[in-house]
């Protein structure tokens, strides 16, 4: 079979659902098995994926592998990626044999069940970005809840009842209103498939709809980004969560709902965008400032990555709402950035409570003298984090306020105080894990990263340095869909709105 | 001979009403083990797929007979192969736990089939007598067949609960059909829906009186709220296989009956109805959502669920189009695998002492027993409507309804009590996945697994074929709304 015309998008998202059957049928005991199959499959998926990369064509902006079947009366089943979308497959399927390499040990309780949960939470969130069908795209996105809440529940830490429930009930709750809109949306244009509605929206949804639209869609983009204030359940969800699922959360869940307010309410809904681009610049300064002040205070390791990833979400709907092509390809960017920084850095906040078993940074201190390595490749990932040039955190945040400046002085403003808090909790509880006076017995005998780490955090770091030196390969992926989104943006809310506010 | 070819269209309820007294005849002229009658038990079944066949091989198009008190039309065939369905599957699954119980008489199975033959009637009623004989062949069957066990306490009180509030609501929709026949001259659908319409209809007092009683009567048999009270008691109370039947088939014929009174008879009065329909729809959504939370029984929290299911159905008929129909009964399609596959699990909550039904029973399951554990997880996420297991487009269908006919509120209402009741799903699904296992429970009988293989295979498989329900479930529609012409 030729290659290109192989449904190559439906062969990713499913390969892993295959992979959980295999592990499916295994019996009970076989703990080795059950990893190495999923190990095998996530990487073959990861191997599959990047043909998709390799024959993308970058001067297109329009949606490419297009598949489309006949599926029910009201939906196509319809897949497909562009510039903006395309990268988060890669994103999900590089992750996921990290994860599974990364609970080979740790994962010694109901390990089938755990491999299946992750295999099938692989293809769901493929399916998400590779979704070209409104309804298609719900199922996915909301069908991710059921393998999150046991991955958390199950495996997770002392309180992860109450983070499971909390983390499903505030979703469930947002995406619910997004059902009625899109309910809403087909009847208004009898269609759900997205480029169509994409193109044509104007046509099918008033201006008073569009604004209603709008909020239901941002009711559960929000909730999923998170958003300040509706994201108190991330910090919970991101303590209990075992490493594997936070860095899943952290990685590819949160880019869902930047995802979302790309590839839904800013093409579909201009004219309401433009109508809430204060509201949203205001949201995401107080998720920036907000949240970094927070994060300083925290004295758990995993929390405050966890609000540090919501004030990088901050400049990432920072970025999409200044609609310039500057703005929206730093918010991408910065997606891409983060899903990699913040893999690495709870896989290293991982390596510590694998050993500790706790997050406490005040348990912590001195680590570099036992733990030189670590303490290298951890730097790397702080270092991004707050935005250091010459890795990739840098280019997202630079970008997003180079471009929210051209638009609106205060908010570059307000959002670039972010930057210097963030440089402050990051070196601050640096400077309190890794040096400092090695004081707690325990820790005397605290062993530096095995093979099998070292292994997991190299990538990581290679790609955090790559994309910070060398970005061109994400941007050039990028930038024709940005330019596409950006013009098509212009030309709805016509060129008299797109004068820029000093 | 040529003359018995007219009654043809019955044919299907003529074989369960001789079944149904031949199976009493066996009964009585044969020694079989005190209640342990499964010769009677698989008879029954085999009487019901005889029907089932009838059924759907019979007649095709819209027939009526008997001066057009009994319609079979696409409506009633499709609504008939879930209530048999739902029966077969149900005597199937509870046949080893009446046999211990030492239920399995063959009164009992002599009474199932009495209460299907009602059922069947109910759906298929042209008429407002033709409705109150079916309602009542259900409804005194189901009374008897609550109290079957005659010596527990609760047994007996659920079915006199059933009994005294079912008599209430007798009366209440004979009042009401008596109101409308005074104002409209006819108990004939047909003639009625030829009466009532226009204005003059509409301000009619007596005429909206009638409606409201009827409609309350209805109301009963699908356990809305505000007359959903013997629900929780009557589900508890009563040995749990006839708890599955309760759950399953008469709430699928009374939600026909509802959707055939108000969409052949009142259409031209629609918004009296409506606003009724509005109101029972949402005060059952809330009502389930909240009210069950608090529940430590299962059955009491299948009962509030199930309260809660009606109120969601009812979203499809308040929408009042043929979306709304259509979503109605692809709703009570999928409600009714769920809800077998549940019950199903219920059934297998056994250990040596006897059966258990307290939720925290169910601790560690996924420990013990995964692959029940993981089907009722399953089943469980689907009724929270989750996609993309079936129950999501369940909901997906009434909510989409209901915003084609600018329903905004109620389909808004919906879907946060739909948020609430995922609560006390999950609630059930993190004792059996996230806490620590406390006992274990025998193996699964072959009569629940095999229903439990089927509902989850269907809950799991649905997202990759659903048309063919869908489809059906229009045609069904579509034959419903035609309307017998005024002569």
């Amino acid at each position: 079979m030729d290659i290109s015309s192989a449904p190559i998008l439906s062969i990713v998202t499913f390969l892993p659902l295959v992979g959980a059957v295999i592990i499916g049928c295994l019996n009970r005991d076989a703990k080795g098995n059950a990893r190495w199959i999923a190990l095998w499959t996530t990487m073959i998926t990861f191997l599959i994926s990047l043909l998709i990369w390799i024959n993308f064509d970058n001067m297109s902006g329009a949606f490419q592998f297009v598949e489309e079947r006949d599926w029910l009366d009201i939906m196509k089943y319809k897949m497909g990626v562009d510039g903006i979308s395309m990268l988060f497959v890669i994103l999900t399927t590089f992750l996921l044999p990290l994860c599974v390499i990364s609970s080979w040990v740790v994962i010694q309780d109901r390990v089938k069940e755990y491999m299946i949960a992750f295999l099938v939470l692989e293809t769901l969130m493929i399916g998400v970005f590779c979704a070209l069908d409104l309804i298609l795209f719900f199922i996915f996105f909301e069908g991710s809840l059921i393998p999150m809440f046991l991955i958390i529940g199950i495996w997770g830490g002392p309180n992860r009842v109450y983070a499971t429930f909390k983390f499903f009930l505030y979703t469930l709750l947002g995406s619910v209103l997004m059902l009625l809109a899109v309910l809403a949306m087909y009847w208004a244009a009898n269609t759900t498939d997205i480029p169509t509605l994409m193109t044509k929206s104007q046509e099918f949804f008033s201006p008073e709809m569009q604004w209603w639209l709008w909020l239901a869609f941002f009711a559960s983009f929000a909730v999923k980004l998170p958003m300040w204030p509706v994201h108190t359940w991330l910090p919970d969800a991101h303590v209990e969560a075992p490493t594997a699922g936070s860095v899943i959360l952290a990685a590819i869940l949160l880019k869902l709902g930047a995802y979302g307010f790309l590839r839904f309410s800013v093409p579909m809904f201009p004219l309401a965008s433009q109508e809430f681009a204060p509201f949203m610049f205001v949201l995401s300064v107080i998720a920036i400032i907000y949240t970094s002040l927070v994060a300083l205070a925290q004295t758990d390791l995993k929390k405050l990555i966890a609000y540090s990833s919501v004030a990088h979400m901050g400049f990432v709907t920072m970025g999409i709402f200044t609609f310039t092509t500057q703005g929206v390809e730093g918010a991408v960017f910065q997606m891409v950035s983060h899903g990699i920084v913040s893999a690495g850095l709870f896989l290293g906040v991982g390596v510590l409570y694998d050993r500790m078993h706790t997050h406490e940074i005040s348990v912590f201190g001195g680590l570099v003298q036992r733990m030189p390595i670590y303490a290298a490749l951890f730097m790397v990932f702080t270092m991004a984090n707050l935005g250091l040039p010459g890795t990739s955190g840098f280019i997202g945040e630079f970008l997003t306020i180079l471009a929210a400046f051209k638009v609106n002085t205060w908010v570059a403003f307000l959002a670039t105080t972010g930057v210097i808090t963030s440089a402050a909790y990051g070196l601050y509880v640096y400077k309190r894990v890794i040096f400092g006076v090695l004081v707690n017995p325990a820790l005397k005998t605290i062993k530096d990263l095995s093979y099998r780490e070292i292994a997991i955090m190299a990538p990581l770091v290679f790609l955090t340095l790559l994309f910070g030196i060398y970005p061109a390969p994400v941007l050039d992926v990028t930038a024709v869909s940005v330019k596409k989104l950006v013009a098509a943006y212009e030309a709805a809310v016509g060129p008299a709105a797109a004068l820029v506010v000093p | 001979m040529q003359y018995l070819s007219i009654y043809a269209p019955v044919l299907p309820e003529i074989v369960v009403a001789v079944g149904a007294m031949a199976l009493l005849m066996f009964g009585v002229f044969r020694k079989a083990t005190p209640g342990g009658d499964f010769a009677a038990a698989w008879l029954a079944i085999g009487v019901l797929l005889v029907a089932a066949v009838l059924v759907a091989t019979g007649t095709t198009g819209r027939e009526a007979v008997f001066d057009g008190a009994f319609i079979v039309d696409g409506f009633a065939r499709f609504m008939k192969i879930l209530v048999i369905g739902g029966a077969v599957l149900v005597i199937i699954m509870s046949f080893g736990n009446l046999a211990r119980q030492g239920l399995l008489s063959f009164e009992y199975v002599v009474l199932l089939l009495l209460a299907v033959l009602g059922m069947m009637l109910m759906i298929s009623a042209g008429d407002l007598i033709a409705l109150y004989l079916g309602i009542e062949l259900q409804s005194l069957s189901l009374y008897v067949v609550a109290a079957i066990k005659r010596d527990e306490v609760r047994s007996s009180e659920a079915g006199l609960k059933y009994f005294v509030l079912g008599a209430l609501s007798s009366g209440m929709l004979l009042y009401g059909a008596s109101l409308i026949y005074g104002f409209t001259g006819s108990v004939d659908f047909g003639v009625i829906a030829g009466v009532a319409q226009g204005q003059a209809a509409a301000g009619n007092i007596g005429l909206t009186f009638g409606l409201v009683f009827l409609l309350i009567g209805i109301a009963f048999k699908i356990s809305a709220v505000p007359f959903h009270m013997w629900t929780p008691d009557v589900y508890q109370g009563a040995p749990t296989p006839v708890t599955a039947f309760f759950a399953a088939a008469p709430k699928l014929a009374a939600m026909a009956l509802l959707m055939r009174v108000v969409f052949t008879a009142f259409p031209g009065i629609a918004p009296q109805w409506q606003q009724i329909i509005v109101f029972l729809s949402i005060a059952s959504m809330l009502l389930g959502a909240f009210a069950a939370i608090g529940q430590t029984n299962i059955k009491r929290l299948m009962a509030y669920s199930s309260i809660g299911h009606i109120g969601y159905a009812l979203v499809g008929v308040a929408a009042n189009n043929e979306a709304g129909m259509q979503a109605v009964l692809i709703y009570l399609a999928i409600y009714l695998f769920m809800t077998l596959g549940a019950f199903a699990c219920i059934l297998s909550m056994r250990t040596k002492d006897g059966m258990l039904e307290d939720i925290d029973s169910l601790s560690g399951l996924a420990k013990t027993n995964l692959s029940m554990a993981f089907v009722l997880a399953m089943i469980l996420f689907s009724m929270a409507g989750i996609p993309p297991l079936a129950g999501f487009f369940a909901k997906f269908y009434v909510f989409a309804a209901a915003i084609k006919a600018g329903l905004y509120p109620l389909a808004i209402i919906g879907v946060l009590a739909s948020v609430i009741a995922a609560y006390y799903y999950l609630r059930v699904i993190k004792v059996m996945f996230f806490d620590d296992a406390t006992r274990s429970f025998l193996p699964v009988e072959r009569g629940p697994g095999f229903v439990m293989t089927i509902a989850t295979l269907f809950v799991l498989f649905f997202v990759l074929v659903p048309q063919p329900l869908v489809d059906a479930a229009l045609a069904a529609v579509q034959s419903l709304q035609t309307i017998v012409p005024v002569p």
